[in-house]
């Protein structure tokens, strides 16, 4: 009973280009059933991301560590709020980040949760970049 | 099985059959020599209430499961063809959607009468047990029932209570990939819960039969709690407690036919006529009533391993209950102090209810944490606290003494009448959505043709309403789900057959392959669909400045607004479920040249007093003078509004008229027939009394 194969097939990797995406905007993709954004985040998200206190954070992690060296402006995470799976809007929210109108629950600009009932940062997928402007999920 | 097996069939074919299969016997001691105790009050006949309703739910779901398709491209429009085509689909769509909620409301009742008068102590604790078991159950199989019609409510409840199983350490994901079947709730999740639904139920059945079983062996318990002795306190099952729960249900089909025929989408949710998306969430995602309790509870703890455990929890300390509450008082008759508890007991199920429904915010979720620490005291704590501390007032000696001294007490029945209402009080309080006061006008209630019990269609609005669609909205929105024979059809806009021929031959629709391999066009015919402007979501998105024109087939049942305290009570009287029409209209109506001042909305938008957030993507449908109508009627923007609308309600349910009608016939019928089983009733008790 566990995924079929036609369902693990349809679940590949896919690649995304990201030549579209201007600064400050973002897409969303679906990937396995599941919403993911990418978001070309501005410089003053990247600062506002690396300046918060990691220790201060609900569930702790660098931005660093949510994305890829030399890629530090592009963000990919699963949009489905930790907490009870709704999809969290992307730039709302007292973080420039998202907020998930389901519960209340804030994600700041490198996804990292910071208020509301939502016990985890957004999940990041499995990803690489194939080249500076194309990545591939999964 | 208990009881006196006196049965001897006279009839040669009987006695044959009873040699190789006692199964008569089997019937006749169980169904009819059984001895039932001779003072058992009305909430005894919700056992049989359960039954009925069991067999009900399983009659209407295998006749509806021949029409209904699991695949997540096709799920919804089934269901609709369901409610539009098939020979009283809408009927037994609405049995079935409106007979779960009969289904719990009579469970819950069953239960707190098992709380009250001590039915789960010594020697019944099995039988209890087997109750909690059937409970569960009929969770599981109510939940997955909801997710089979694919709406956005159906696919995101799903989505949330699939999750909560992520919080088991360990094997939490890899039971979660398990439901799912995939990735996320999709196809292979439909496809599975479809199966289970199907099957539950005769697990459940298989249960009950075992939970019948247990209630023989031990008896029924009965209002005083005190075993029966001698025959003196019993009566024979049939015609005695047959004819008395022959009354019970015929009562509780009235209640029933008020959801079938006249309040079908009262505790529904408006959202689940949205067909179910992946990519956008409802902005209040809310269970069926029947979940709410449970639901508070999971979202008053803030840790999501110990919001699920408490919330499984919740049901399984029920499992407990013959270990918690050791008293040796069977019934809460004669324990004062217990009975003033049980009723503060009910009181904080029923504001756990209310508070699930709620967003959870502000002074809900410290409502919700006090009444959860409420709900689980009274099982750890009061219970075994009142067993060891009340002294109980003296029972009678015997059932039949109970009932020589019964002719003063009629205090019972009204403090019983409390129960019912305050699990009735559930039920309204599930089907309100939260009362959180926006920043959105409440659309004003207009008068309709169609509305109250003996509500019409507006024939002429029917048509002229068409009109003002043909013309003005067929540009941008589709009416997937109407077909031109639809028009003919009676309780519509009355258009006889040539007309519609007539009205199909304007089109052109899309047929083919030929011959050749090539798509081509030919004109309408009768049974061919509205066809819809935009080949798919993309081009209408194009053509709409990123916009997405909804259906228009059910958006009057797709839209509703807050009733608010205490109207959502009174609207269950009064039959009002107007929402949807209201709103339509009123969004129609609601355009303002210029947003107020200080009030900024994005480009590319309208502003209008009635939509959410004030931001409409769509301009300005209608103005005066745009629709010429040929019966002289006003050609005003409120005149095409009202028509439109009146048109989209019938597009909406073309089966209200009839759905009425019958539902009048049923009424008087059953108001008879209850009337009849209660002097039978009457007559059959005369000299057991």
């Amino acid at each position: 009973m566990n995924p079929d194969s036609s369902t693990i097939a349809a679940g590949a990797p896919i690649e995304v280009d990201l030549t579209p995406i201007a600064s400050g905007q973002d897409i969303k993709v679906f990937w396995r059933g599941k919403p993911i954004y990418i978001m070309n985040r501005t410089k003053k998200q990247v600062d506002e991301a690396r300046q918060v206190p990691v220790a201060s954070l609900p569930d702790p992690a660098t931005d660093q560590s949510r994305v890829k060296d030399g890629h530090d402006q592009w963000l990919v995470v699963i949009g489905i709020c930790t907490h009870l799976g709704c999809i969290p809007i992307a730039h709302e929210g007292n973080y420039d980040g998202f907020f998930c109108p389901c519960h209340g629950s804030q994600y700041d600009s490198s996804g990292r949760i910071r208020q509301g009932p939502a016990p985890a940062n957004l999940a990041v997928p499995p990803y690489q970049f194939v080249s500076d402007t194309k990545i591939q999920i999964g | 099985m208990s009881g006196p097996s006196d049965y001897q069939p006279t009839n040669p074919t009987l006695k044959w059959i009873e040699r190789r299969l006692p199964i008569l016997g089997l019937v006749h001691s169980s169904f009819v020599a059984y001895p039932t105790p001779r003072n058992l009050n009305y909430w005894w006949t919700f056992g049989a209430i359960l039954s009925f309703m069991l067999a009900v739910q399983i009659v209407t779901g295998v006749i509806l499961a021949m029409h209904y398709t699991p695949e997540a491209t096709m799920a919804f429009h089934s269901v609709e063809s369901i409610v539009r085509d098939v020979n009283y689909g809408w009927l037994l769509r609405n049995m079935h959607a409106a007979g779960a909620s009969m289904f719990f409301f009579a469970v819950y009742i069953h239960m707190f009468r098992g709380l009250y008068y001590g039915s789960y102590k010594e020697p019944r604790e099995i039988l209890w047990i087997l109750g909690v078991i059937i409970y569960l159950l009929m969770m599981a199989t109510g939940f997955m029932g909801y997710v089979l019609p694919w709406g956005q409510m159906s696919f995101w409840g799903a989505t949330v209570i699939t999750n909560l199983f992520s919080a088991i350490p360990y094997f939490g994901e890899s039971i979660v990939t398990l439901l799912w079947g995939g990735y996320s709730v999709g196809n292979p999740t439909l496809n599975r819960f479809f199966s289970l639904h199907y099957l539950l139920p005769f697990v459940i059945a298989g249960v009950v039969v075992l939970h019948v079983w247990a209630l023989h062996v031990a008896g029924q318990n009965n209002p005083a709690g005190v075993e029966v002795k001698t025959e003196k306190d019993t009566v024979r099952f049939t015609p005695y407690a047959t004819i008395k729960d022959m009354f019970g249900v015929s009562c509780f089909l009235i209640f029933f036919a008020w959801f079938i025929f006249y309040m079908p989408n009262y505790l529904g949710d408006a959202d689940n006529y949205i067909p179910a998306n992946p990519g956008v969430t409802p902005a209040h995602i809310v269970p069926e009533w029947y979940y709410l309790p449970f639901y508070a509870i999971l979202r008053s703890i803030p840790n999501k391993l110990a919001g699920v455990t408490a919330m499984f929890s919740a049901i399984l300390v029920l499992a407990f209950l013959p270990w918690l509450d050791t008293a040796r008082t069977r019934s809460s008759k004669y324990r004062p102090l217990a009975k003033q508890f049980f009723w503060i007991f009910v009181v904080v199920c029923v504001l756990l209810g209310y508070l699930g429904a709620q967003p959870p915010e502000g002074i809900y979720v410290i409502a919700g944490r006090i009444l959860t620490f409420c709900y689980f005291a009274y099982f750890l704590i009061m219970l075994p606290l009142l067993s060891r501390i009340e002294t109980p007032r003296p029972v009678p000696n015997s059932i039949s003494d109970d009932v020589l001294a019964k002719t003063g007490s009629r205090t019972t029945p009204m403090v019983s009448t409390v129960i019912a209402l305050a699990v009735a009080g559930t039920l309204f309080a599930g089907s309100a959505r939260d009362a959180r006061a926006d920043e959105q006008l409440t659309p004003p209630s207009q008068q309709w043709s169609f509305a109250g019990p003996f509500g019409k269609y507006d024939r002429g609005a029917l048509q002229r309403g068409l009109k003002v669609y043909k013309e003005v909205c067929s540009a941008c929105h589709s009416l997937n789900y109407i077909a031109f024979r639809n028009l003919a059809d009676s309780g519509g806009p009355g258009y006889s057959t040539a007309q519609v021929a007539a009205l199909a031959a304007e089109y052109k629709i899309k047929d083919g392959p030929n011959d050749q391999g090539e798509m081509f066009e030919r004109p309408g015919r009768a049974a061919d669909y509205f066809p819809a402007p935009f080949p798919n979501e993309q081009a209408a998105r194009a053509a709409n400045s990123g916009g997405l024109p909804p259906d228009l087939s059910l958006i009057t049942k797709a839209r509703s607004y807050e009733r608010g305290f205490p109207w959502f009570i009174v609207d269950f009287f009064t039959q009002f479920q107007e929402q949807g029409p209201n709103y339509v209209d009123a969004i129609l109506q609601g355009f303002e040249d210029k947003p107020p001042a200080g009030v900024t909305i994005p480009d590319g938008t309208y502003y209008n007093k009635y939509f959410p957030g004030h931001a409409i993507k769509m301009p300005k449908p209608l103005s005066d003078g745009q629709v010429t109508f040929d019966d002289g009627s006003p050609a005003t923007v409120a005149e095409y509004a009202r028509d439109v609308t009146t048109f989209l309600m019938w597009a909406a349910e073309p089966h209200m008229e009839a759905r009425k009608r019958l539902g009048l016939q049923v009424f008087v019928f059953l108001i008879l027939f209850a009337g009849l089983m209660y002097f039978t009733k009457k007559k059959v008790w005369a000299d057991a009394h």
